[in-house]
This record gives structure tokens, C-alpha cells and sequence, in this order.
């Protein structure tokens, strides 16, 4: 790979690249994101490869596997190019047919096409498919177009004009200014102003200085970063090096969890080829710049993606937060200026250099600018990851994007924020989504998890989740997180069980503000988010749980119980069979009783009873009927003519 | 016997393990690091390694010691030969994730973080893989099971010895 | 070193540049409650009893004082109503753990914090961190260290080094407030190897 030693000849190379692909020539990209490895596009990769092969088309037809497209619900997704014509769901054994008919005789092949669930109507384009039509991928929209381990793609995208510019026209200080103009806010969670803190970075004392790539996302339930990260790394390497140029720093760090090992192999080879031709190392487009970034792996620590955290793991210690009354842009690693934020924000970067600061502030409102990419799972029938302006509402990225929830269930509350966030109901749904209207809310936007939750979820069930894993995620370093959290999780498990009292909410309140005031760090300080949400929105589940000893969505299951309604038992024997505690008595003409002694409450029997019998009922909060006398269970069958 | 089993995984796989830690000499900050890559290398960090770590990268074992019990990603003991994960990620919880972990606890007979007695399976928990979509979702040794459901836990055991 | 005017419970203290506010306020003799805090050690924040009521730049805001560096104009009030409901709680959760540990008595009756109010924890250790900080920082022998994470952290000792150091130190013992520590020394020696002649000590 040629070194590059200015901008002309980025440009050159660019062009050079672009003269050897033919944009008619027809090309399958294949959605490789680790959702989709998942979901087993290796095996449809291998039968593509293979049916190319044998069709004789072998030079004919281009195959890129591509980062994460974001429609995961209907992974794995091939687009056929030039057309754009979308298929979802594939599996192996589509692909002969996939390849004789749309690529050889350029028919479409209907079923695999996405199908409007009220209309009916079939959907050729992706773009034209409302999860897609209704989002602005400004930062993601490259992963269904480049495959991750090619730097050729990346630069046939337009890759590195961005610090081309930055380094050849502009000076650190005209780059500085250009980020503080955009407005452009952290999206791993703080939602600080990102020019701000290169600002701070670059005004504090000393020569050494860090730039440092959060990807260390420990959300549950958010996984933005990681398919950004995992389907277009050079993105993110492009922005951080228009940031150390912009404050000062020659050397930086991608921390990335270990439980990405995609990410890290692609960010990895990434880094190897952006070496070659000489982005990254010293004098830069003959700049005179010089950058080199490393790779550091977590190791499986939540806590240890808070910012001081991090930095005390690059250090090699144990991942600590540290007191950040010194903003750690002015004493971060090894008490040197260090910089760090979110993937996402980095990634945003180029995107500001090249189109200017006035464009991207022209989307979102006036607090928060831009797009942000969200993470929409949980009870929504169009599960994947969505990037849309801020200022949409919560309604638009669920029902328009989202589908709605499945089942026609009814939708109970949106999570946002993780761990640190709340917990939204249904009339705040028009709310327009921005960093302050969601703190406003009583949540956050944190990373962009957002999960959708319905009339199953049990909000008290939620709080103590939550609690659950922030007892095991915590450093435990100081009292009020640790005790805090310890205490609260003891509450809130008993109410639970049915071991609630009163006075429990106001003590939960107690200790949310005392966690919330004295923690040493923002997991302790945000701790009590999710109980103190839930008790503002859902209070009367909790009472129901305290007072009544009564799960209203039949989650707690010390407070259910399931039962066979006989009434409705048609005798079909499937619970009984599929019962993993062999809990269900009965026979073919039999009434299926379950023994409640035996019962393990794992729901098998209520997924399993088919939908048009309906028997098996869950109930809380009173007593389980005594079943029906053995004489009274035998099934009197109507016989044929009867019917 | 059993112990017998363990200090042999040690000593034989030490010339890996001495590998990898002269790699990075005296480089205190690269702790995390190392240990990552015993713990790929030989499935747990047996206290010779970290005794060996802790000479060479000149770092006080007390410290070795609390960064190998507060990251999840290390044993100190050996873990099985089938590792099952099942996410625990908001989105995989409020589908059931809970039900499916508690009917593995049922037929392991362990509880996440724990290796059963004939080093067979060893199960953690994750905080979310990124599947949501397919969310609950079970791993086991890195192949994925999609919307598990306490029921087909069974079946997909019974493949493992 | 420049001078910094700052006000602590509405009287006006000069300090140097760089000091915490526990600092300053001891220097002008205005006490603030800590635990996990010591003159020969780095400052932890662990125990945050020492959390003050701040006001700087129009937020008011609650610090831990034994961390927070002062700033010109800085007003700070070591006693309020939101400083003493949070240091009540903060006990009552220590004492959970070790309810007859004598510095927490004191400070209980100072603030009405009721050792009962939790349910009796299994672990006496409160986690303040005296005893490792002190091995690792004035000793350097790092005979003793943190495991573990969340509610699961613990202190345990190193057994090969404790073996060779503790016996003739024990310095870090009059350090723990609750004793914790004593009794887990005595555990570590139980139960290492019985050839060692410190193990063999009946107790």
C-alpha cells in the first residue's frame, strides 16, 4: 500500500480507486456484523461464495461483506447493487435462487422482500423500508457499503479528505473552533460539549496529551458502538486524528471491551493499514504532524468505562473511578491532559470537517445538534440499531421506526440510559428526543439504549434488574454506592418476593438521595435513577406488590402462580410433555392439573398451550382454586356428528 | 488427583505463559493486558503465572491480585471444557433471560461464575452481546441459540460432554 | 503557591493554593468528620463522611471534603441539613456492618443515626481502605489488598508475605476502625501451612 504523503495523492489514490470499480457491475454486500454472525450469515457468506462459483460468475459479480446495516431484526440482509434491492432474512439455501434470478435474469424474488405488516405491499429499496426511510444515517449509513477489513472502501467512500483538510488547510485552532461551532455533544452518555473539552485539553499545562476512543460500552441492551466500531473502524480512527491535531496530542488510545473481539481485530487491522499509507505515524500528509494510537482491551467491568475509570485501566490498574473534581482533560492518564469520548462522537467528527459546523447544526434542536444512533430493542417488533435526528419523538423512532410492539401488546414505558437512566411512560411518548428534555424526564440519554418495554414488563422487576447489576458492577470503593446500592437491592428483592412493607418506598428514597449526593462517581450518583423513576411513574406497582403481595404484570415469581383454567384445557397433552419440573398431571382425555408444589414457574406451559385453547393463566395476588375433583377431569368428546 | 491435574496445566502450558509475559518486561501499565492474553492462552491464571507476572512487569502481587478477581474476564481456577453464557442485557431480560438462566443453574448445578466438579461447563452471565434481536440469547462455546426458551435448554445440553 | 480566600461556616479562611478543604478548614481549626482518612496517606474518599455543602460558581453541590481543592471564593458549609441527613445515613450503613466499632458511636450520637435501622451485615469491614494504603504506602511491603468488586469487595492479606511481614509490624492494626481487621489476621493465620511457626500459636 502506498504511503501518502499529501493531499493530492490521497486524492490520486482515491481516484485510482474509483477508475477500477465499475458502479454497474452487479455486487451482493452481505450485513457480517456480529448480530448477524449470530443469526448465521457465515454460513450464508460461505454459500454465496460457493454459488458464485458454481454459476459460473466468478469476476462477475462482486461479494463484500459489510459491517452491521441496523435492521437486526431481520438479519442477515443482503442488498444486490446497483439496484439497492433488499433482501432480509437470509438463510443458505436462498442464495442459488438468489443468484439465478435477481443477479443473473435481474428478477426480484418477492418473498425475501420486506413486507409493510398493515399494507401488505412489498418493499424493494431499503431506503424506501419505513425502518430505514425514516431515520437520517449520516455516521452509520457507510457500514452497509463498505466491508471493515478494506481501506479501499473507506477511501472510495470519500475516506480521509477530512484530515486531509484539517491538517492541510486548517490550523488546530481553526479545527478546535470548528467543533465548538458544530455543538456537538459526548454520546457515551455525559453529553458534554465536545469542543469544550478538547478546549480544556488543549489549554492545559503540559506537553504530553491523550486522545482516548471510549469503546468500552457496558449499557445492556446498547450496541451502537460496537457495529460502528466493528463495521467501520476508519471512521473513528479519521476523527480521533483530527483531534489530537486539534488539541495538541501525539499519542492515543482505543480502549475496547473484550467482549468485542470483532471490534478489536477490525479496529486492529484498521490502525495496520491506515500505517501503511501513512496516516497514522509521523508527519502526516507531510504536515509535520505525528500520531500513533494503541489498542488496550477491557477486561469485563462496567465501572471501568467511566472515564477516570479507564484511564486508571490504562495505567494497568484495577479500574477505578477517580475523584474528577480535576477534570481529567487536565489529569487523566498518568496525571497528563487527556481527552476522551465517546466512539460515536469521534466518528462524527469528519462528517463536521467536511460538511462544516453551520451544516450539522442545522439538525436537532437547539441543545443538542445532530443525530444520534440508538439502540432500539426490547418489546418492538423492528428490533435493531437506528440513527435519527435529535428532535424526533419518542412515538416517531417506536411506532414509525420501530413497528410498534409485537403481539399487540400494549406499550408500558421506553428505558433509556442504561443503568443510569429512567424509565418513560406512555404520555411522554411525544416528547422530543435531546439531551435535556430526556434528563428533564427523569431519565438520560446515556450511550442510546433504548428498550421498549409492555404491559408484561414488571416496573418493580426493572428497578431491582437494575440494582442487580450495579451491585456486581460497581468498584465498591466507597460507602454510599456500595452500601447504597447493597441495601436498596435487599428492598427491593424482598418486595419482590412478597416481602415488602410499608415505608419501603420512602427508605428507597432515602437512600437514592444519599447515593445520589455522596457517591464518588456518576455509577453511584445515577444508581438510583432507574428505582427513583419507576417509583414516580409506576407507584401503584409498587404498592401492589407491598400492600397486596400482587404482580400486575405477572413477572415476580414468588408472587405467580400458573394455572390450568379447566374450562379451556382441551386435554392436548403438549404442557404436559414440555413441563421441564414434570409438574402437569393429566392424560389424553385427562384435564391437565399442575402440582404448584412442583411447579418451577419457568412459563413452559403457558408459551406452550396453543393460542386457540388459552388455559394456562398466571395469577397474583390470590389464592391458585383447589383443583377440580380427578372424576370431574375426564374430557367428554363430542363425537363426530354432533359437530 | 485433582490437584495433582492442576499443577500440571501449569507447568506444561509456562512456556507459553513465559512468552507472553517477556513480551512486555517491565511495562507495569501493560498488567491488563497480560493477563488477558495467559488467560486466552491457558483458560485460567494459575498462581505461578501471576507470581511470574508479578516479578517480571514489577508489579506488587497484591495489586495482581485484585485486578485478576475484579475484571470478569479472569479464573483463578480452570474453567471447563464447554463455556455457556447467557445474556443478561435489559432486552434479553424483560423476554425471559432470567427463566433460561435459571432452568442452565438447574441442569449444571452451578451458578454463574462457577466451573461444575467435573470441569464440564463453566457459565457466566453477560451484560448484553449486542443480539438483541435474537434476544434470549445462550451461547455455548461461542456458537449463538436465539429467543431460548427454558424448554430447549435441555436439548442443546445434551450435545455437550 | 498563591494565597485563596475562601469562607468555611461563614468565617473567611486564607490557605495555600493546592489544599484540600479539609486541609484548610484544620488549619483554621474547623473540624470535619472523617474515617477513612489519614495524615501519612493519600486521601481516598471511600467513607465520604467528610462531604461538605459547597457553593461555587451559582451551584451548590456536596464534596467530599478530604478531596476537593479549594478555590478562590469558595463557600463551604461542613454542617446543613443536607450534610447531616447524608453523613446519618452513611453511618447507619457502616454500622450495619460493625455496630459497636467505637468511632462510629461517637459519630452516631452526633447525628442520630440508629445502628439498628439496617439488618446486621455478615462482614465488619466497612472497606475504608486504612490498612492496605497503609501497607502499600508507608510500609511498601503490599501485605494486604483489595479483592473483588461492588458488594462483593474485601480485604484480604497476602498469606506469603504476610507470613514474612506482619507478625513483627502490625502497625496498620490501630488503623482499623472496627477491628475487621484483627480478626481477619487471625483467619489468614489459621489457615496457613501448619509448618509455619506463627500458625502453630494457639489463640
Amino acid at each position: 500500500m502506498p504511503r501518502i504523503n499529501s493531499p493530492a495523492e490521497l486524492e490520486e489514490l482515491r481516484k485510482g480507486i474509483l477508475s477500477k470499480r465499475d458502479p454497474n457491475k452487479p455486487c451482493i454486500t452481505l450485513c457480517s456484523g456480529t448480530a448477524c454472525h449470530a443469526s448465521g450469515s457465515e454460513e450464508v457468506a460461505a454459500s454465496i461464495e460457493e454459488e458464485i462459483k458454481k454459476q459460473g460468475l466468478s469476476g462477475k459479480v462482486d461479494f463484500r461483506k459489510t459491517g452491521c446495516h441496523g435492521f437486526c431484526e431481520k438479519g442477515p440482509i443482503i442488498v444486490i447493487h446497483p439496484e439497492k434491492i433488499c433482501y432480509l432474512q437470509i438463510e443458505p439455501k436462498d442464495i442459488p435462487e438468489i443468484i439465478s434470478q435477481t443477479i443473473k435474469e435481474e428478477k426480484v424474488i418477492e418473498r425475501l422482500l420486506y413486507t409493510d405488516p398493515t399494507t401488505n405491499e412489498k418493499v424493494v429499496h431499503e431506503s424506501e423500508i419505513p425502518f430505514y426511510k425514516n431515520q437520517e444515517r449520516l455516521v452509520f449509513g457507510s457500514n452497509g457499503e463498505i466491508d471493515p477489513t478494506s481501506i479501499d472502501d473507506y477511501l472510495a467512500l470519500g475516506g480521509y479528505s477530512a484530515l486531509a483538510k484539517a491538517l492541510s488547510q486548517m490550523t488546530p485552532e481553526q479545527v478546535l473552533e470548528e467543533v465548538k461551532k458544530s455543538n456537538l455533544r459526548g454520546r457515551g452518555g455525559g453529553g458534554f460539549p465536545a469542543g469544550r473539552k478538547w478546549e480544556e485539553c488543549r489549554n492545559a499545562p503540559g506537553d504530553m496529551k491523550y486522545v482516548i476512543v471510549n469503546a468500552d460500552e457496558g449499557d445492556p441492551g446498547a450496541y451502537m458502538d460496537r457495529s460502528l466500531l466493528e463495521g467501520n473502524p476508519h471512521s473513528v480512527l479519521e476523527g480521533l486524528i483530527i483531534g489530537a491535531y486539534a488539541i495538541g496530542s501525539h499519542e492515543g488510545y482505543i480502549y475496547v471491551r473484550q467482549e468485542y473481539p470483532l471490534a478489536v481485530e477490525n479496529v486492529g487491522t484498521a490502525i495496520e493499514q491506515a500505517k501503511e499509507h501513512g496516516f497514522l505515524g509521523e508527519n502526516i500528509f507531510g504536515s509535520g504532524f505525528d500520531f500513533t494510537v494503541k489498542v488496550h482491551r477491557g477486561a469485563g467491568a462496567f465501572v471501568s468505562g467511566e472515564s477516570s475509570a479507564l484511564m486508571t485501566a490504562i495505567e494497568g490498574r484495577v479500574g477505578e473511578p477517580r475523584p474528577k473534581y480535576i477534570h481529567t482533560a487536565i489529569k487523566g492518564v498518568r496525571d497528563r491532559p487527556s481527552c476522551l469520548n465517546n466512539v460515536e462522537t469521534w466518528a462524527t467528527v469528519p462528517l463536521i470537517i467536511n460538511k462544516g459546523a453551520d451544516w450539522f447544526a442545522q439538525l436537532g434542536t437547539q441543545g443538542s445538534k445532530g443525530t444520534k444512533i440508538f439502540s432500539l430493542v426490547g418489546k418492538v417488533n423492528n428490533t435493531g440499531l437506528v440513527e435519527v435526528p435529535m428532535g424526533i419523538t419518542l412515538r416517531d423512532i417506536i411506532y414509525k421506526i420501530g413497528g410498534g410492539i409485537p403481539g399487540d401488546k400494549k406499550f408500558k414505558a421506553v428505558q433509556t440510559g442504561g443503568p443510569s437512566g429512567g424509565c418513560i411512560p406512555e404520555e411522554q411518548l411525544d416528547m422530543k428526543v435531546d439531551f435535556d428534555e430526556l434528563a428533564k424526564a427523569g431519565s438520560m440519554m446515556g450511550s442510546g439504549g433504548m428498550i421498549v418495554m409492555d404491559e408484561d414488563t414488571c416496573m418493580v422487576d426493572v428497578a431491582r434488574y437494575f440494582l442487580d447489576f450495579l451491585s456486581d458492577e460497581s468498584c465498591g470503593k466507597c460507602v454510599p454506592c456500595r452500601e447504597g446500592i447493597r441495601q436498596m437491592l435487599k428492598i427491593l428483592t424482598n418486595i419482590s418476593k412478597g416481602e415488602g412493607k410499608e415505608g419501603d418506598i420512602e427508605l428507597l428514597e432515602e437512600l437514592s438521595q444519599v447515593t445520589r449526593d455522596a457517591s464518588l462517581c456518576a455509577l453511584g450518583r445515577t444508581a438510583a435513577n432507574p428505582v427513583l423513576s419507576t417509583i414516580h411513574y409506576f407507584r401503584d406497582e409498587y404498592e401492589a406488590h407491598i400492600k397486596e403481595k400482587r404482580c400486575p404484570a405477572y413477572v415476580c415469581k414468588a408472587l405467580i402462580s400458573y394455572y390450568i383454567d379447566p374450562e379451556k384445557c382441551q386435554a392436548c397433552m403438549i404442557c404436559l410433555r414440555q413441563c421441564p419440573a414434570g409438574a402437569i398431571s393429566g392424560g389424553k382425555n385427562q384435564i391437565h392439573v399442575i402440582d404448584q408444589e412442583k411447579c418451577t414457574k419457568c412459563g413452559t406451559c403457558f408459551e406452550a398451550c396453543p393460542p386457540r385453547f388459552g388455559a394456562v393463566k398466571k395469577i397474583s395476588g390470590e389464592p391458585v382454586p383447589s383443583p377440580i375433583p380427578e372424576e370431574a377431569r375426564m374430557i367428554a368428546r363430542k363425537s363426530k356428528e354432533n359437530e | 488427583m485433582k490437584e495433582e491435574k492442576e499443577v500440571k496445566t501449569a507447568t506444561t502450558s509456562n512456556g507459553k505463559i513465559d512468552q507472553i509475559i517477556d513480551k512486555y518486561q517491565g511495562d507495569s501499565s501493560a498488567l491488563i493486558q497480560v493477563l488477558l492474553e495467559i488467560q486466552s492462552e491457558n483458560r485460567w491464571l494459575p498462581k505461578e503465572a501471576l507470581d511470574k507476572v508479578s516479578k517480571k512487569l514489577e508489579v506488587p502481587l497484591n495489586q495482581i491480585q485484585h485486578v485478576a478477581t475484579f475484571y470478569k474476564a479472569f479464573s483463578l481456577v480452570p474453567r471447563g471444557r464447554h463455556e455457556i453464557q447467557v445474556c443478561m442485557g435489559t432486552a434479553c431480560h424483560i423476554r425471559g433471560s432470567p427463566r433460561v438462566l435459571d432452568r442452565v443453574q438447574d441442569l449444571t448445578g452451578i451458578r454463574p461464575g462457577e466451573t461444575d466438579l467435573d470441569l464440564k461447563f463453566s457459565l457466566e452471565t453477560v451484560n448484553c452481546l449486542g443480539c438483541c434481536a435474537m434476544g434470549p440469547v445462550m451461547v455455548v462455546d461461542g456458537k449463538y441459540h436465539g429467543k431460548t426458551v427454558p424448554a430447549q435448554v435441555d436439548e442443546v445440553l445434551k450435545n455437550y460432554d | 503557591m498563591s494565597e485563596i480566600t475562601l469562607q468555611i461556616d461563614g468565617r473567611e479562611v486564607k490557605a495555600e493554593e493546592g489544599m484540600t478543604i479539609l486541609e484548610a478548614a484544620q488549619s483554621a481549626g474547623i473540624f470535619i468528620p472523617t474515617l477513612c482518612h489519614h495524615e501519612k496517606l493519600e486521601p481516598y474518599g471511600a467513607c465520604r463522611i467528610c462531604t461538605v455543602e459547597i457553593e461555587a460558581r451559582g451551584r451548590t453541590n456536596l464534596v467530599a471534603a478530604c478531596l476537593y481543592p479549594i478555590e478562590q471564593n469558595l463557600v463551604v458549609r461542613t454542617r446543613s441539613e443536607r450534610v447531616d441527613k447524608t453523613r446519618k445515613v452513611l453511618l447507619e450503613l457502616m454500622l450495619a456492618h460493625a455496630p459497636d466499632a467505637a468511632e462510629l458511636q461517637d459519630l452516631a450520637q452526633e447525628y442520630g443515626a440508629n445502628k439498628a435501622r439496617f439488618e446486621k451485615e455478615s462482614s465488619f469491614c466497612i472497606l475504608c481502605g486504612l490498612c492496605v494504603r497503609y501497607c502499600a504506602e508507608v510500609k511498601k511491603k503490599n501485605a494486604i489488598g483489595f479483592v473483588d468488586r461492588g458488594t462483593r469487595r474485601e480485604v484480604i492479606f497476602i498469606p506469603e508475605i504476610a507470613s514474612k511481614e506482619c507478625e513483627d509490624c502490625k502497625e496498620c492494626f490501630p488503623l482499623c476502625p472496627t477491628e475487621a481487621l484483627q480478626a481477619t489476621y487471625l483467619l489468614t493465620k489459621a489457615l496457613m501451612s501448619p509448618s509455619s511457626p506463627s500458625a502453630s500459636e494457639s489463640e
